[in-house]
């Protein structure tokens, strides 16, 4: 069997006395949608950031595309897509400028760029817009443009912290086409979301509960256990139990 | 290379976009340069002055015409008895009384020596001695035999024994726009390259776009790079501009070498981008990096050396003037505009700046962290 392209041992992150990711240990495999639930509060970003590069575990290990996070924070970075919470085109750049940007910050040739450019612009069909501002385009565009810039280098995983935040459920839709249509391509999702209904379209979910995995499995899987005949359901029963109060 | 070209390339056109930046880079040094040299102005004109001439004389006449043609003096009128033109002083109306003594002009011919009491409003120091210090002047051109009466202040001699005649070197007509104008074109350079520098940074961090490039496999150096560059451009543009208004408006040319003038400001912007890139690692929000530049800023205007000589501050003042960037680049622009001086004189302020630049930058550098 193939070498899981995330793997974490014992994964761990305290600020003071506030452990907010509390030994956290799971494998995630090629091509995997891996769905990461969890409260407000409840560690998703600060496990998330922490394979990312972003922030330095406090103990654990975390491999991310085979290589080590910890001790090698930057090499992780070549291997990796990141799309946050916040929004994070250049809004006072064009669609196609902000793709050149970050296609040629990642070392795209420029044969690549030009090609990727248009392959983007076509797939996403903003043909006519190419040369409009960020800033004027709706939500659900702009996030779906920042998905195609974050996997715009072909990376071996893209990690989405709530990629789909506000976004109305046609385009969330079509958001999940791209993540399904990016998974096909060989690129790892890690993904985390608000939205329980988006829980069912991952091949695996984790559910955190107070920095602790409370449930790790297919989503067929965990309603066959509990019982229950949505991942809603289960959110609640594993919720219930939360300490911590989010934010 | 190729990675930083992309940087600038996003840089500038980020720049060129933001109209109110543009603005503010262009519009600010053109209108303080027009307006602050002439508030920032030590000449002291308009003193009011109030003459008790009890002569009545012609020769007391020609007195009063004198002082007032000077151009400093403006009359707040002519009083028949000390009295009159001390309610003047009272109100506020008058800052000098000159009283002219009965017979004034009949002794100066049979007696030789005159005397003449003035009387200062010392309320406003500057004015009060900047303004007998005229008034002395004018008195003695007008007739040596005069011999003045102060009865404040009193720490004029009124009567000099020894003639000292002196020659205003490097700057003879005293201009203090010639002093003023490249001291406070320092201060422009030091606010675009400081100030727009660390704007500049925290605004991503503010947008969240920073996370998104140290997510990216782009070198700390080089991110830093690409915001030093075009910032390190636009403050050498913004310099032109001033040396440009400084030459149309107040005729100032440097006397000294333009290429060396440059050569200083290329080495000084890096070091007060450094002190911007430093702000802005330690700021989160531009409202943080605004307050942050806001404190600094003060202090380097007031410790500079641009508004009060260094050499008369106090022994830990003189400390803080020596690791604040500004002074020395207000030092040697004063000394090649004004002076002339050549690249040997500078080298010590250039070393100075320089090991500013490497401390500043290299801190923040240090500070800037793409992973917490």
């Amino acid at each position: 069997m193939e070498e899981p392209v995330i793997r974490t041992k014992e994964l761990t992150k305290r600020f003071g006395d506030f452990v907010a990711v509390d030994r956290i240990t799971f494998d995630v495999h090629k091509g995997e949608i891996f769905g990461f639930l969890g409260a407000n509060g409840a560690g998703k970003t600060t496990a998330m950031r922490m394979l990312c590069g972003l922030s330095i575990p406090t103990s654990g290990e975390a491999m991310v595309a085979g290589i080590d996070v910890y001790h090698h924070p930057e090499q992780v970075k070549r291997s990796i897509g990141y799309m946050s919470q916040k929004f994070s085109l250049y809004e006072d750049l064009t669609v196609l400028e902000n793709i050149r940007f970050y296609a040629g910050i990642y070392g795209l040739t420029d044969k690549q760029i030009k090609n990727k450019s248009e392959e983007l612009i076509e797939k996403l069909g903003l043909q006519k817009q190419a040369k409009v501002l960020v800033a004027s385009l709706p939500l659900g565009w702009r996030q779906k443009l920042a998905f195609s810039v974050a996997i715009v280098h072909q990376p071996k995983v893209v990690f989405l912290d709530e990629p789909t935040g506000g976004v109305d459920p046609s385009m969330r839709k079509q958001f999940w086409d791209m993540i399904y249509d990016a998974s096909a391509d060989g690129i790892t999702i890690f993904v985390t979301t608000h939205y329980l209904d988006e829980a069912e379209y991952c091949d695996r979910i984790c559910i955190m509960v107070d920095g602790r995995i409370k449930a790790l499995d297919t989503p067929f899987l965990l309603k066959k256990n509990y019982g229950v005949d949505n991942i809603t359901e289960v959110f609640y029963r594993l919720a219930r139990t939360a300490q911590r109060s989010g934010d | 290379m190729r990675t930083l070209k992309f940087l600038l390339q996003k840089e500038f056109k980020q720049i060129f976009r933001d109209s109110n930046l543009l603005r503010m880079m262009f519009m600010t040094p053109i209108i303080q340069l027009i307006i602050l040299p002439q508030a920032a102005n030590f000449t002291i004109r308009n003193i009011n002055i109030a003459f008790v001439d009890l002569d009545h004389s012609a020769y007391s006449q020609r007195f009063v015409n004198k002082v007032l043609s000077s151009g400093y003096f403006q009359l707040a009128g002519i009083e028949p008895s000390y009295q009159g033109a001390y309610k003047l002083i009272e109100k506020d109306k008058a800052d000098i009384v000159v009283e002219i003594p009965k017979d004034f002009e009949s002794k100066l011919n049979t007696e030789e020596n005159q005397k003449l009491s003035v009387s200062v409003n010392a309320i406003n120091g500057v004015k009060a001695a900047v303004g007998s210090g005229y008034l002395t002047n004018i008195i003695q051109d007008f007739n040596r035999n005069i011999q003045l009466d102060w009865i404040q202040p009193s720490a004029m001699n009124p009567m000099p024994e020894v003639d000292v005649v002196s020659s205003n070197w490097y700057n003879p007509t005293l201009s203090y726009y010639l002093f003023m104008v490249p001291g406070i074109l320092v201060l422009l350079v030091t606010l675009v390259g400081g100030n727009m520098t660390a704007q500049n940074i925290v605004r991503e961090k503010e947008i969240g776009t920073i996370e998104q490039i140290n997510v990216t496999p782009l070198k700390k150096y080089h991110f830093i790079l690409g915001k030093l560059i075009p910032f390190w451009i636009l403050g050498v543009i913004v310099f032109t501009i001033g040396l440009i208004i400084a030459r149309i408006l107040y005729g100032i040319i440097p006397l000294g070498s333009v290429a060396l003038l440059y050569f200083f400001v290329s080495v000084y912007l890096i070091a007060i981008m450094g002190f911007g890139l430093l702000i802005s690692t330690y700021s989160d929000t531009p409202l943080q990096a605004h307050s942050l530049t806001f404190f600094f800023v003060q202090i380097f205007n007031m410790m500079s050396g641009l508004f009060t000589p260094i050499d008369s501050m106090p022994g830990w003042a003189k400390l803080i003037t020596d690791i604040i960037p500004v002074s020395y680049f207000i030092e040697v622009m004063r000394m090649i505009v004004i002076k002339g001086s050549r690249f040997h004189d500078i080298i010590p302020h250039l070393i100075a700046v320089s090991i500013m630049g490497i401390v500043l930058n290299g801190w923040a550098i240090l500070n800037y962290r793409k992973t917490t």
